[in-house]
């Protein structure tokens, strides 16, 4: 698809926020066809406070109250039994969906109501222009997956714009693949290993044309200067946290980490991930449960710093393309285009992760508009500064691009912004976690230094309680998280000195 | 619960209670898992709840004071910590116990004679206001009437009222109820799934309605139910554990079984839960619906009728459905039959137990 021509972006535009809001839009012609309406605000009557077409909602409950899911299309109307959307072809029939949202579509036109909103993302966040190189992060899971195939046929599209325009003046976005192998920490069998790869191989392999490099990186390849006994060093690690859910979490980190790394030795410059819907809605609850990344008093959560379609606090800006698709929209892709995923690293979970994770999936059979409304929810958090794409101010980057990009970027204003960050999770710092530094003496080791940098809940759930083991822990930690906690402490302790520095009398302990 | 308030140290030879030291422990700590002995136990719980109530100026000096009692395990503690606190530290409060009866046979006339047996065990008068009374129907006949479907939403509204009604009766400054910190993380998570900003940000606040009538407050805001539970078990006070008939045990949500489930794995995981709320603060431009009276009986009503008329109105005209649900029937259209919403909200656990006043 030709990124920069002006008609077409604001069809996309058009279709996009349909498929986003079908709320809105869609509303009217629903109600009469089905009746059947499941929104984000209903499921409970003292629901949602804002406008959120309740007397309608009601009156559509109404009649859906009668006719099971399957009956509904047959019960109403002339159009029976169709797809709403086209009106031609049989909606979907799968067994053992509970769902009836994905019913109402035909497989065409589910299949392009999904890549809508995935489009719709990416054009109006400017997550990928013409002259990017992104990476795409792959687990072997059904988001990933998706996120994979729908970002190659954006790029095939544009490449076949690319052959078929005269002056070829716009170039086609590169794309790249990274698959982080963990299995030095999880007990997976060899060949199981060996095999998913392979596997991930042959996938990104058949996405031609254009052909994609695939990047498989185990994960600890982040202690690259000494990378015999790597794994040797992860896994004493890992075994230092005590906690569950801390080790989990640590890993998360340390995974980011690894792909920013590939992202910035191989010219990439986007890193997309596949998180969905339901996977940020179980994000919202874990940092709720885990007083994560609380910002400032009056303004929120650093949570919106992680829910957003763009985080650009990483060296690489990360996008996540897929942020409106649920799961189980995305599992129905897969299945129904014979997408084929690898599942690998599949530990049972007893952390306050897997808690969360299975309780939104209770929530959400329960009723199908859940984790929408709980990302919604998170999503009136302010955002940081650093939640959209930088602007470009090269001259060698068309104009039509930078012009698009200012549109639909974030107003700087609404936005909070944050100097200090954990060096752990990278979760903007409290006026509280800066406080509880302040009061480290400079002639401190490295260790305790690193340790005051770090965010409550990281010092809570990663960092070893006792003191003195906090030193061999900071040894293990591979050389980039180090890095992030010297460059990221020299700027907490200027910023803390600049507030103070009328009482300071003399320069003698002004070196660190 | 009360074998989960026995947990006693399973491992062999007896252990310190790690405050004082000397005796041995008893008990491990909900809150905390340290293993402490009963009387550390005491001090400390006695002692967090007095710190919340000086840290949050809960009371002053000379106030009068009303317990909501349903003669439950929350209630019962909270009158039996406030009485022993109000004497300790000379908070120089005149407590009362203030029931509603909302005439269920077999459950609040049992549960009623407990709290009649507190009055006399704590020295605390003792008023009690009938549905009956109030608004001329016993819950039995509402259910009667109404079913099993909504009847929560009668008894809550009407429980709301009944108390600021009692309160006004007792001529009493604030009303103290049993929420416990796990009530209180219930609200936070049940809001959060709702998507409800506007109650999420107030749900957290240990003091509301000070600009109605009665400011309500929660004692026991930070406190664990567990440790409520083992704290009554311990001290052998006189209870009533029995669920409402009318909302039977079944009902007991996902939200609640999934807290239950978070504090297995990380006990201060309630706690974060409730800072979380109160951080989960967002400058809305929300407008807060104007407050005026009701028009039929006088009491604070941002309609036109307050809530239960419009509640007690359907009742008695044999329209049992009017008020439920969204719209607002009566102060919109007179005689619009209000379609009823969905009736069964099971990620919550207590439908009686609303926690915003």
């Amino acid at each position: 698809m030709d990124l920069d021509k002006k008609p077409n972006l604001t069809m996309t535009n058009k279709k996009g926020s349909k498929a986003l809001r079908p709320n809105s839009s869609l509303l009217a012609i629903e109600a009469e066809l089905c009746g059947a309406f499941n929104m984000a605000c209903n499921g409970s009557d003292s629901g949602c406070r804002s406008n959120c077409y309740r007397n309608r909602d009601e009156e559509d409950e109404e009649v859906a109250a009668v006719p099971s899911p399957e009956t509904k299309p047959v019960a109403n109307g002339n159009n029976q039994g169709l797809c709403i959307k086209c009106k031609a072809n049989q909606p979907m029939s799968f067994a053992g969906r509970r769902t009836d949202d994905d019913a109402r579509f035909c497989g065409d036109c589910f299949r392009s109501n999904l890549f809508g909103k995935f489009r719709l993302a990416v054009t109006s966040n400017a997550m990928i222009c013409p002259t990017d190189n992104v990476l795409v992060a792959f687990s072997g899971g059904a988001s990933s997956r998706v996120a994979l195939q729908f970002v190659h046929e954006m790029q095939h599209k544009a490449q076949k714009n690319f052959d078929a325009s005269r002056d070829r003046s716009l170039p086609v976005f590169g794309v790249g693949v990274a698959f982080i192998d963990e299995s030095s920490i999880f007990t997976v069998p060899e060949d199981e290993v060996t095999k998913g790869i392979e596997d991930i191989r042959l996938i990104v392999s058949s996405l031609t044309p254009p052909t994609k490099e695939l990047h498989v990186v185990p994960i600890e390849s982040l202690y690259s200067s000494d990378s015999n006994d790597g794994s040797d060093r992860l896994k004493k690690l890992l075994d230092a946290v005590c906690d569950a859910t801390g080790k989990e979490d640590l890993l998360v980190y340390l995974r980011m980490l690894s792909l920013q790394k590939i992202a910035s030795e191989n010219g990439y410059n986007r890193l997309v991930l596949g998180s969905c819907t339901s996977r940020i809605a179980c994000h919202v609850l874990t940092a709720t449960v885990k007083v994560r990344t609380f910002f400032q008093q009056g303004h929120g959560y650093s949570l919106p710093a992680d829910i957003q379609y763009v985080d650009s606090r990483w060296g690489v800006p990360v996008v996540l393309p897929l942020r409106d698709c649920l799961i189980q929209e995305l599992n129905m892709l897969c299945h129904l285009d014979g997408l084929k995923t690898v599942e690998l690293n599949k530990n049972p979970s007893s952390s306050i992760n897997g808690l969360v994770s299975s309780f939104v999936t209770l929530l959400q059979e329960e009723n199908p508009s859940r984790e929408c409304t709980i990302v919604r929810t998170a999503g009136k958090l302010t955002p940081f500064h650093f939640n959209r794409i930088p602007e470009i101010n090269d001259s060698n980057v068309p104009l039509a691009t930078q012009r698009r990009q200012k549109r639909y970027n974030l107003k700087p204003t609404e936005s909070i912004s944050s100097e200090s960050f954990c060096p752990i999770c990278n979760s903007p710092l409290s006026k509280s976690d800066l406080l509880s530094f302040k009061n480290v003496e400079s002639c401190d080791t490295n260790s305790v230094l690193f340790s005051a940098a770090c965010c409550s809940s990281c010092r809570f759930q990663i960092l070893p309680k006792d003191p003195s083991s906090v030193g061999d822990f900071y040894s293990l930690l591979p050389q980039p998280v180090v890095a992030r906690a010297k460059c990221g402490s020299a700027d907490n302790y200027s910023l803390l000195r600049e507030q103070i520095k009328d009482c300071i009398l003399s320069d003698s302990e002004d070196e660190t | 619960m009360e074998e989960e308030g026995d947990a006693k140290p399973k491992k062999a030879g007896p252990r310190q209670c790690c405050v004082c030291n000397q005796r041995r422990a008893a008990l491990k700590r909900p809150k905390t898992l340290e293993q402490i002995c009963r009387e550390c136990f005491y001090r400390v719980f006695e002692e967090e709840i007095h710190q919340v109530i000086v840290e949050n100026q809960l009371f002053k000096p000379g106030e009068r004071i009303a317990i909501g009692a349903s003669g439950g395990k929350d209630s019962t503690v909270l009158a039996y910590v406030l009485s022993e606190l109000n004497r300790r530290n000379n908070y120089g409060l005149d407590l009362f116990l203030l029931s509603v009866d909302e005439g269920i046979t077999g459950y609040r006339d049992d549960s009623l004679e407990t709290v009649k047996r507190n009055e006399i065990q704590y020295g605390l008068p003792l008023k009690v206001v009938s549905y009956k009374d109030l608004y001329g129907w016993t819950m039995d006949e509402m259910v009667k009437m109404i079913g099993l479907k909504n009847n929560c939403t009668f008894c809550g509204v009407f429980r709301r009222q009944a108390l600021d009604r009692g309160a006004a009766l007792l001529k009493v400054d604030k009303l103290a109820t049993g929420h416990n910190a796990d009530d209180i993380a219930e609200t936070v998570l049940l809001n959060i799934l709702r998507g409800d900003i506007a109650r999420l940000s107030r749900c957290t606040a240990i003091t509301t309605g000070e600009d109605g009538p009665i400011p309500r407050c929660k004692p026991f805001k930070y406190t664990y139910e567990k440790e409520i539970v083992m704290y009554a078990y311990f001290k052998r006070l006189d209870y009533f554990s029995t669920e409402c008939i009318y909302s039977p045990n079944a009902y007991r949500g996902f939200a609640r079984e999934f807290i239950k489930d978070l504090e297995r794995i990380r006990p201060r995981a309630i706690l974060d839960i409730i800072k979380s709320g109160e951080d989960f603060r967002i400058s809305t431009s929300t407008k807060m619906p104007e407050q005026g009276t009701c028009e039929r009986c006088g009491y604070i009503s941002s309609q036109k009728w307050c809530k239960a008329c419009v509640l007690l109105e359907g009742l008695n005209r044999g329209l049992p459905k009017l008020g439920i649900g969204r719209s607002r029937g009566l102060n919109q259209e007179n005689s619009k039959d209000v379609k009823k919403g969905n009736g069964a909200r099971s990620i919550e656990s207590k439908q009686c137990g609303s926690l915003d006043f």
